[in-house]
């Protein structure tokens, strides 16, 4: 029986027969594997903050398996607090916020943003962990700050995106660039916030509220400043009342 | 497609067939003889590690598509083929990523940026054009096999180059030292300096222009004639 491959009608049966075959497949595996997805999600956030909190050497023997416990060890999520863009308490279950979808939903406003920070214990000081979402060059990008116990020196910090340049842009979740960070101050001794500043000329190492941005991925440098920068600031307001 | 079994089958790796493989490496370069997939090329060489990664996803996704293709080929309406062939990819591409974020979490992350090139990458696109549509599944892998091994050492080529003088390192293993400043290291404490044009897309281009020149002037009858 030869069919006329080139009629309309085949032509439509077949794009229909393709559209439906693939939507239920594709819909079938997105349903399956969510679960899983969702349970993977939740242990990366955990790791991104670990990552913030621990030192180099004591990240590297987190693994997939351990970072359940491992969290557990060093952050109660019964201390986590939440603030609202002025930095006054809200009460909200920590842990369950996904910035991320807040920043990407442009409807919700401002003073509707949950802004969530993770109080961790390590070595008997207490570590402040503030998650912070941004934009980068193709896509998001976010990460933790980790404050020392004087709630203004940085300890640590984690950098992730979604769709950065392989080995320009992406390099932001590197230690090089995290270093950079690291032992830098976010307020003055008044508690007032000094604003960050990504820069290209190297000077990062050696001068104060700067850092050295990536070369080629200026952008997603950049898109790293404009995030600390204003995720930083209800935190900012909030350890100012507790300094008062 | 029963006529396909019907006929004598010839056998699985006749002269014809292991050149399918074998052409695409030299003489038949995706990259540097068809100018395919150029983009990607441009894209991602920053770092071997980077390459390396490409190549398998691509090797992957080129072998199940080209095969795929191969078996509906008598059953694609041709006005419509060019967007059959990119359901069949986009659709590979995203299950692919899907159960790698549910199952393998690590190597997902790793591939998530490479998803949207693997997608628009014109080698894919050609080689169903050019080869899948016409052949039968068989050729049509050893077809994908060697196509995505020609773009792989192209690739790895190029990133190997970019890392080595743009980074000073192979692999993300540091071979002229360190330029972290204050701890600098190795040939940087002389005053060696890292390369920063090779971090740069525009620098790809200009390396695989050389190695195209290299593989003209080796095999003269590749010259176009005008």
């Amino acid at each position: 029986m030869a069919v006329n491959r080139d009629s309309n009608g085949y032509t439509f049966g077949f794009a229909v027969a393709l559209v439906v075959v693939v939507g239920v497949l594709l819909a079938g595996i997105a349903m399956w594997t969510k679960p899983f997805q969702e349970k993977n999600q939740e242990v990366k956030k955990k790791m991104d903050i670990l990552k913030a909190i621990l030192t180099k050497d004591d990240y590297s023997k987190i693994t997939r398996k351990n970072a359940k416990d491992e969290f557990e060890k060093y952050v109660n999520l019964d201390d986590a607090i939440v603030l609202d863009m002025n930095g006054a308490l809200k009460d909200t279950a920590a842990f369950d916020i996904d910035i991320k979808k807040q920043f990407r939903d442009k409807k919700l406003k401002e003073e509707n943003k949950d802004y969530p920070m993770f109080i961790a214990t390590i070595d008997g000081k207490k570590a402040y962990v503030i998650p912070c979402v941004g934009k980068g060059l193709w896509g998001p990008v976010w990460g933790n700050i980790c404050l020392d116990e004087d709630m203004r020196t940085i300890k640590g910090a984690s950098f992730d995106h979604k769709t950065e340049t392989p080995g320009l842009g992406a390099e932001i979740k590197q230690d090089f660039f995290i270093k950079g960070w690291i032992g830098e101050t976010v307020s003055d001794e008044n508690g007032d916030f000094s604003k960050f500043e990504v820069v290209k000329d190297k000077s990062g190492s050696t001068k104060p509220s700067k850092v050295d941005g990536i070369t080629g991925g200026t952008i997603t440098s950049k898109g790293v400043e404009e995030m600390v920068n204003r995720c930083l600031l209800p935190y900012i307001a909030y350890f100012k009342t507790l300094k008062k | 497609m029963s006529e396909d079994v019907k006929k004598p089958s010839e056998p699985l790796f006749s002269k014809k067939n292991k050149k399918l493989v074998t052409d695409p490496l030299t003489d038949n370069n995706p990259i540097t003889i068809q100018v395919l997939g150029i983009c990607s090329a441009l894209a991602i060489t920053v770092q071997v590690e980077q390459g390396v990664v490409m190549s398998a996803a691509v090797l992957f996704v080129l072998i199940f598509g080209n095969v795929i293709i191969s078996l509906l080929r008598n059953m694609i309406p041709s006005r419509i083929r060019i967007i059959v062939q990119l359901v069949v990819v986009a659709s590979l591409v995203i299950i692919v990523d899907q159960l790698l974020a549910a199952f393998l979490p690590d190597v997902s992350e790793k591939l998530s940026v490479f998803v949207g090139l693997i997608i628009t990458n014109c080698i894919i696109m050609g080689r169903f054009e050019a080869f899948a549509m016409a052949n039968k599944p068989w050729p049509s892998f050893m077809d994908a096999l060697g196509n995505s091994f020609g773009y792989a050492w192209i690739l790895i080529l190029v990133s190997i180059i970019r890392e080595l003088f743009g980074s000073g390192s192979f692999y993300g293993i540091p071979i002229f030292g360190s330029p972290l400043p204050g701890e600098e290291w190795g040939l940087y404490t002389m005053g060696y300096m890292n390369n920063n044009m090779m971090i740069l897309p525009p620098m790809a281009l200009i390396i695989v222009g050389i190695i195209i020149w290299v593989q003209r002037s080796r095999n003269t009858a590749l010259i176009e004639e005008h």
